[in-house]
């Protein structure tokens, strides 16, 4: 792994955001590759976990909040749980989310940050998710319709989909929790 | 016994055939299963994507419900056991977290709801010796290979359900119902559910690598006790099948529809009918116990 850092520029890093989001201390990290080994898509990134946790610690600015790992984690904690540091990797994923999201970093492959609103749009609305109605909206917003199309008519035909909208919630509360976070 | 049961939005869509075995089977043992009135969305990992404060919200709402009913909270959907249990440990060890929601929703929440697997239920509360007595029928040599997948066993301080690295609890049930459990090494290994719509290409591989390797262990089926993994392993088959050139017609079944079908409930009330692949193989191995 070769890492490039740019010199002479004034690249404002950071580290200190992410570790403030995420409640870690990423200088703990000596680099034994443990997440990078274990991670299920490190095949399928360009910078596996720990080259991440690297470049932060060398002084990554926003640039890094491009990065692909960003996006195909799947979240499954198998970093956190084999970190001989005790390192939550998986929040530092998130803290790079959140921050990659606020600073309109470069769009990932397959957008979803749009999959994330669609998701909890449906949530504020309805109080619980409407698979339906989430899926038609990411499939519109990256015109990718015909994915999958194959498995809805057997879908439909084994009701393994709820048609109509979920009913039941609290939703009131629901937005309540909502308005707090956006407000915040 | 008695609890509160927090279904998770997917009982009502994708894993119809999780709550209705789960519940069929909780009946046939007495267990009373309480569904907490108004109870939403988890957040699931689009919460916890965007924003923290969302995503201990969310959970502590259904938290508090289940606090109100003086009960422990019994889920069968991984996702939801994680974010659950993962706001009992934010509310627990992060006063500004339990401040926030509690402002919010107008009600402390003090973390202290204990949140269970319905397998954990199954094995701590009902017990295997009780469970034998019950069933009237067995898998008669089935092989199984049991997969956990990620959350339920990960984070180990957080979940505190069985071993991280090689769980046994499901295997222990399969063995009880006279199947054969198998010893094979993808039982924690990602399937990728989170990516299914947005990365299939990087989740054909995954799921691709997990049955791959229960069919060279031998497996008839694939037991699950997650939604999520259900529908990722089971739905992506014919793609998998498509693009990589494999057979695989391997059915995955949940670890209740399996209890269910030792406790002699029929297939509709499983909704065995529901699943893609076909569970005929497993079905023809079921057997009444003499």
């Amino acid at each position: 792994m070769t890492i490039r850092i740019k010199k002479g520029k004034a690249v404002k890093n950071i580290i200190s955001a992410v570790e403030e989001l995420a409640g870690v201390d990423l200088s703990e990290c000596y680099q034994c590759k443990k997440c990078s080994c274990g991670c299920p898509v490190s095949g399928h990134t360009k910078s596996p976990p720990s080259e991440i946790i690297r470049r932060l610690q060398l002084g990554a600015g926003d640039e890094i909040l491009s990065s692909d790992i960003i996006w195909i984690c799947s979240s499954c904690e198998t970093c956190f749980a084999r970190c001989p540091m005790g390192i939550d990797m998986a929040s530092v994923m998130d803290a790079l989310r959140v921050l990659a999201v606020k600073r309109q970093a470069a769009k990932p492959k397959g957008d979803i940050p749009l999959f994330n609103r669609a998701f909890l749009k449906t949530v504020n609305m309805f109080g619980r998710t409407y698979d339906l109605v989430m899926i038609a909206a990411y499939k519109m917003g990256t015109l990718t319709f015909m994915n999958d199309m194959d498995k809805f008519p057997s879908m439909l035909k084994k009701r393994k989909i709820a048609i109509l909208p979920p009913r039941g919630a609290d939703k009131k509360t629901v937005k309540r929790i909502f308005d707090s976070v956006s407000h915040k | 016994m008695k609890y509160a049961y927090y279904p998770g939005c997917s009982a009502e869509s994708t894993a119809r055939d999780l709550h209705s075995s789960s519940i069929a089977v909780a009946r046939r043992l007495s267990i009373e299963l309480i569904e907490p009135d108004g109870w939403s969305c988890c957040g699931a990992t689009p919460a916890h994507q965007t924003d923290r404060l969302l995503a201990a919200s969310l959970p502590a709402f259904n938290l508090i419900l289940a606090m109100e009913m003086g009960l422990d909270m019994v889920v069968n959907c991984a996702e939801c056991f994680s974010r659950l249990k993962m706001t009992n440990h934010e509310v627990v060890n992060h006063t500004e977290i339990r401040k926030q929601i509690g402002a919010t929703i107008g009600r402390d929440y003090d973390g202290s709801v204990n949140v269970r697997h319905f397998i954990e239920i199954l094995l701590e509360d009902v017990g295997i010796d009780f469970l034998q007595d019950k069933f009237t029928h067995s898998l008669s040599g089935l092989k199984v290979a049991c997969y956990y997948g990620c959350l339920l066993v990960r984070p180990q301080e957080i979940t505190q359900f069985d071993n991280p690295e090689n769980p046994v609890s499901m295997d222990r049930l399969i063995n009880v119902m006279g199947g054969e459990s198998l010893d094979w090494p993808h039982k924690v290994e990602c399937c990728g559910a989170g990516l299914a719509l947005t990365r299939t290409d990087v989740v054909v591989h995954l799921a691709d690598s997990i049955i791959g390797m229960a069919k060279d262990a031998g497996a008839d089926c694939i037991a699950v006790a997650c939604p999520l993994c259900q529908a990722n392993l089971d739905m992506r088959q014919s793609d998998i099948n498509n693009e990589k050139g494999r057979h695989y017609d391997m059915p995955i079944v949940y670890i209740s529809q399996l209890l269910g079908l030792c406790l002699g409930i029929s297939m509709d009330a499983l909704g065995l009918r529901k699943l893609m692949v076909s569970p005929s193989c497993v079905i023809h191995a079921v057997s009444a116990v003499v």
